[in-house]
């Protein structure tokens, strides 16, 4: 059985591997086949929470995410809502974990796919997303913990979905209120088509529910228990979107002139640190919160809310990196994250927390 | 009986690691969500321990014995 397991993420990895790269032919962003950070803050823009005029769209493939998610965990009686471990704090990581990953320029997703494109940014992003995941997992070991979560009347579980079918329904409709990137004027403005993008998350959303899938939880589990199966799910969108790249000559090896990327190293590294560290003490990468949410977890839909509040400030108060490089103000915000995340730790930690009950 | 309902991964699988420092033949851990389940009692199984499980409104009973 454990052996299947493994067999079944190393599938689902290449199938979304192959998924993501195909999306950036038929349309989206170059390496952003998938970015949960990114299209948090497309849609965030979309909504008019910032107006970052290249950066606006209401992506289908989040919208796909959390249905897809929702409709497999409810037809394998996992649907379970519940929620009250911590939502503020939950809200503040969620919140400075979006300004890491938009000074880096993509979540640990995008990471993946970035490195499978060439881009050697992403290494260094790698690097430190993998300090920020040791330092999540020193206060781990030593009692961290968000405390326990309650279980909530089902509509709770439901409001999430029900809201990205709101979003779905604004897409389509595309009222004069909501803004989209116009035509050329920025990664906005690229994307595959709406069913296309809702197809690809939504299949997404069913194998990462399935299958666990956690880009933060691939390294965690390998350094606290020596477990393999979801890094193993990691590898396998790196090498099938690799392969893809370079069967569709998509493949650029080196660091500048990357597609929305910088090269400033050790913004990228404290970027990707920000985001270890706070996906690590939240539990779950970007992409795994999104799937809980659409379980019905409303710690997660904290979460995810705090993610939208972290783009909307990002492009509000110029935080966002660009391809020409970091901001100061981001360099700011990311410092200020860094310190936030270091004191939610040490105060959450406590050593008698993990042991026995009862 | 350890009791880890109501948190979420990996804090489960920290709870029965600590304990099994203590090298008893025999834990007890309640969990309220499968992928804390399968985390468990994979990890059980890599430490050398049989693990069964029973299930009542959504509460796993994870017993886990040493093979």
């Amino acid at each position: 059985m454990i052996k299947n397991e493994k067999i079944v993420i190393v599938i689902a990895g290449i199938i979304i591997g192959i998924i993501s790269v195909t999306l950036v032919l038929l349309g989206n962003p170059a390496n952003m086949g998938f970015c949960i950070a990114c299209f948090v803050r497309d849609t965030a823009g979309a909504l008019g929470l910032h107006r970052a005029t290249a950066v606006q769209y209401i992506r289908p493939e989040i919208i796909g995410l959390v249905l897809g998610s929702c409709l497999m965990a409810l037809s394998k009686k996992e649907f379970s809502p519940r929620g009250g471990s911590s939502p503020l704090t939950r809200f503040i990581l969620g919140f400075f974990v979006m300004i890491g990953a938009l000074m880096f320029l993509g979540c640990p997703f995008r990471m993946i796919l970035r490195l499978a494109g060439g881009d050697l940014n992403a290494l260094v992003g790698l690097v430190g997303f993998i300090c920020g995941i040791l330092a999540g997992i020193f206060f781990l070991n030593r009692g961290y913990t968000l405390k326990r979560t309650y279980s909530l009347p089902k509509i709770e579980g439901v409001i999430f979905p029900v809201i990205q079918i709101v979003f779905l329904s604004l897409l389509l409709a595309a009222p004069a209120f909501i803004y989209f990137t116009e035509a050329g004027a920025g990664p906005g403005a690229k994307h595959a088509a709406i069913a296309i993008s809702l197809a690809a998350g939504i299949l997404v959303g069913i194998l990462a529910q399935r299958t666990r899938l956690c880009m933060v939880g691939g390294i965690r589990d390998l350094v606290l228990f020596r477990e393999w199966k979801l890094l193993l799910g990691f590898l396998a969108i790196l090498a099938s979107a690799f392969v893809m790249n370079t069967a569709t000559g998509n493949l650029s090896v080196g660091f500048a002139n990357q597609p929305i990327a910088h090269t400033d190293g050790l913004w990228n590294f404290l970027g990707m640190l920000t985001v270890g560290f706070g996906s690590t003490l939240l539990g779950g990468c970007p992409l795994r919160q999104m799937i809980l949410a659409g379980e019905g977890n409303t710690d997660s839909v904290i979460t995810v809310i705090g993610l939208f509040a972290g783009a909307a400030f990002a492009h509000n108060f110029s935080l966002a990196s660009s391809a020409k490089g970091p901001t100061t103000n981001g360099m700011i915000a990311v410092a200020i994250g860094l310190v936030v995340m270091l004191i939610i730790a040490v105060v959450n930690t406590r050593k008698a927390a993990a042991t026995v009950n009862n | 009986m350890l009791d880890a309902r109501g948190r979420s991964c990996p804090e489960p699988v920290i709870m029965i690691k600590k304990a099994m420092a203590s090298n008893e033949d025999e834990y007890t851990i309640l969990l309220d969500n499968r992928t804390s389940l399968e985390n468990v009692s994979r990890f059980a199984r890599v430490a050398g321990y049989h693990s069964d499980y029973t299930e009542e409104n959504r509460i796993f009973t994870l017993k886990i014995t040493k093979k």
